[in-house]
């Protein structure tokens, strides 16, 4: 047990002295390995962006239930209820006859021409409405069909319905659907690629810091030393510069997105890339450390793999 | 101790580096082999190292045959012999401490060993005060001694030294002879390959020629006569 803490700290301080005395390799490896992460970083803001466009876009659809002028409370809330018991559904909110008159009036108070038009009425022209937000845009097809008059889910209550706005929507909802398809077929091969090109650069920066060193392996291996003896520093090394390049690439998004956000809030539907950047600071960070550590080390270790054969 | 038996090495395309090697060298022997270059001299070392495997016969440090190990064993086996390159091979970024330190850390000593060991291989081969130098601020001579410290600083039962005065004036050449004289004289084997006609005649020990491949001749005490 004290012959193996005595054999890691010295491979940790190998690993350190190594590092801090081959500053040329340290930094160009470093230089690269920060490159190189901060394209994933890019992506992964891209894909927040495109993410956030997307939800903003689903949002936008949803499923209005129209009633007739004469449709009861209780059929309302009869055909409120049971949609609420939909899993696909999200929520569901209710406007009720009093309330869209006083929306229309509002929405027309500089319009006397029309108000006094609604005056001259002796009854509310408004009815009830539903609006029915589904937990994903592929759920609306199935809901509405639920809905529909074939079907017996509303039972009685249905006769208050008036309209039911999806079926016109439709057409629009489903092209919405096939591109959201294609865009995260896209998305995925896209980050396929990123991750292949991204594990090549670091493979061949690593495999390049090492072969430097190929004959000091090849003097150590016969001076006796152990794999891991001579194995440890270089992952120690490669460690750190996925460590550093990790906080690098951190800090270069810092001043990066705060300067974005103030030109591009609009233009992303107000999405405001440096919040977004504050929110997911950690769980980026996590996730070019993981991935620049995972890729150093396991390039160090197939690297230093041929030249150990002596 | 070491024994060649019906050595054979051929290399794809049918190059023979060595062939019909049978020797035995003895605890305590100091063995110079020599030859031209291409005679197989330093294959023949490579063979001890365990760096090429013949293609046919056997090598053996005692009762182990050195062509067969593998793994911890052959670690092991490394750890008992010291060597000692023509072209140095320190490790560029580290100390001359750190260099000699690196072959005890790799057998396990403890960091008191270490700090006490050090010095005094350094005193062996007169260069403490270069204790904290880098290789390269270090003369050819000085490279060379340190990688003698290197090779003994773990007491091995053979120290090999393949052309360790190649790269050296004749005053630096002297010194190292001197230095594995005296590593030889306090019990160590040591095998040396050389071209040096004048530090085999100095030596008066035994002398193996080799050429194409083959040994030549085998004497107990010989002189450089190729």
């Amino acid at each position: 047990m004290k012959k193996k803490i005595i054999s890691t700290k010295r491979v940790l301080k190998s690993g350190f002295v190594s590092f801090l005395r081959n500053k040329t390799v340290s930094l160009s490896s470093i230089g690269i390995l920060t490159t190189t992460l901060i394209i994933i970083g890019v992506f992964f803001f891209f894909r927040g962006i495109f993410d956030y466009s997307l939800n903003q876009v689903r949002n936008k659809v949803d499923i209005k239930i129209y009633f007739k002028l004469d449709a009861e409370d209780s059929q309302i809330l009869d055909i409120k209820n049971k949609i609420k018991t939909l899993p696909e559904v999200q929520s569901i909110e209710l406007v009720t006859a009093e309330q869209s008159l006083t929306d229309f009036q509002e929405k027309h108070s500089n319009d006397p021409v029309t108000l006094q038009a609604l005056a001259e009425l002796d009854t509310n022209p408004f009815g009830a409405m539903l609006t029915v937000f589904a937990k994903d845009t592929n759920s609306y097809d199935y809901i509405s069909n639920t809905l529909s008059s074939e079907s017996d889910f509303l039972g009685e209550s249905y006769s208050a319905i008036d309209k039911i706005n999806y079926f016109e929507l439709k057409p629009t909802i489903d092209r919405l659907n096939n591109m959201i398809r294609l865009f995260n077929s896209i998305g995925y091969w896209i980050t396929l690629l990123f991750l292949v090109i991204s594990s090549l650069i670091i493979f061949n920066t690593i495999r390049l810091s090492i072969f430097i060193y190929k004959e000091e392996i090849a003097v150590m291996k016969l001076v006796g030393a152990s794999n891991m003896h001579i194995r440890g520093p270089f992952l120690v090394e490669s460690s750190i510069y996925a460590v550093i390049s990790s906080l690098l690439a951190m800090i270069f998004f810092f001043p990066t997105t705060f300067y974005l956000a103030k030109n591009t809030i609009d233009f992303f539907s107000g999405l405001d890339i440096f919040q977004y950047y504050l929110q997911n600071f950690f769980v980026l960070f996590l996730l070019l450390l993981i991935i620049s550590l995972l890729l150093a080390t396991f390039s160090s270790l197939l690297a230093i793999r041929r030249y150990l054969k002596i | 101790m070491l024994y060649f038996e019906n050595l054979r090495k051929e290399y794809p395309g049918g190059f023979v580096a060595l062939d019909d090697i049978n020797l035995t060298i003895d605890k305590g022997e100091l063995v110079s082999i020599v030859g031209h270059s291409g005679a197989g001299k330093t294959t023949l070392i490579k063979m001890i190292l365990a760096e090429e495997k013949p293609t046919y016969g056997r090598v053996s440090f005692h009762s182990s045959q050195v062509n067969k190990l593998k793994g911890k064993d052959l670690t092991d086996f490394r750890r008992k012999i010291g060597v000692v390159f023509q072209d140095y091979r320190l490790l560029k970024n580290k100390t001359v401490f750190e260099n000699i330190a690196f072959a005890m850390e790799a057998s396990g000593k403890t960091d008191e060993e270490i700090a006490r060991d050090v010095p005094n291989v350094l005193d062996l081969v007169d260069l403490r005060n270069k204790i904290f130098h880098f290789p390269d601020q270090l003369s050819g001579g000085e490279k060379q001694r340190v990688v003698i410290a290197r090779a003994l600083v773990n007491r091995p039962e053979i120290l090999i030294a393949d052309e360790p005065t190649g790269n050296l004036d004749p005053v630096n050449t002297y010194d190292i002879i001197q230095v594995l004289k005296k590593i030889n004289d306090l019990g160590t084997t040591v095998i040396l390959t050389t071209h040096n006609k004048g530090v085999i005649d100095h030596l008066k020990k035994r002398v193996v020629t080799m050429q194409d491949g083959r040994i030549l001749k085998d004497e107990r005490i010989g002189k450089y006569a190729i």
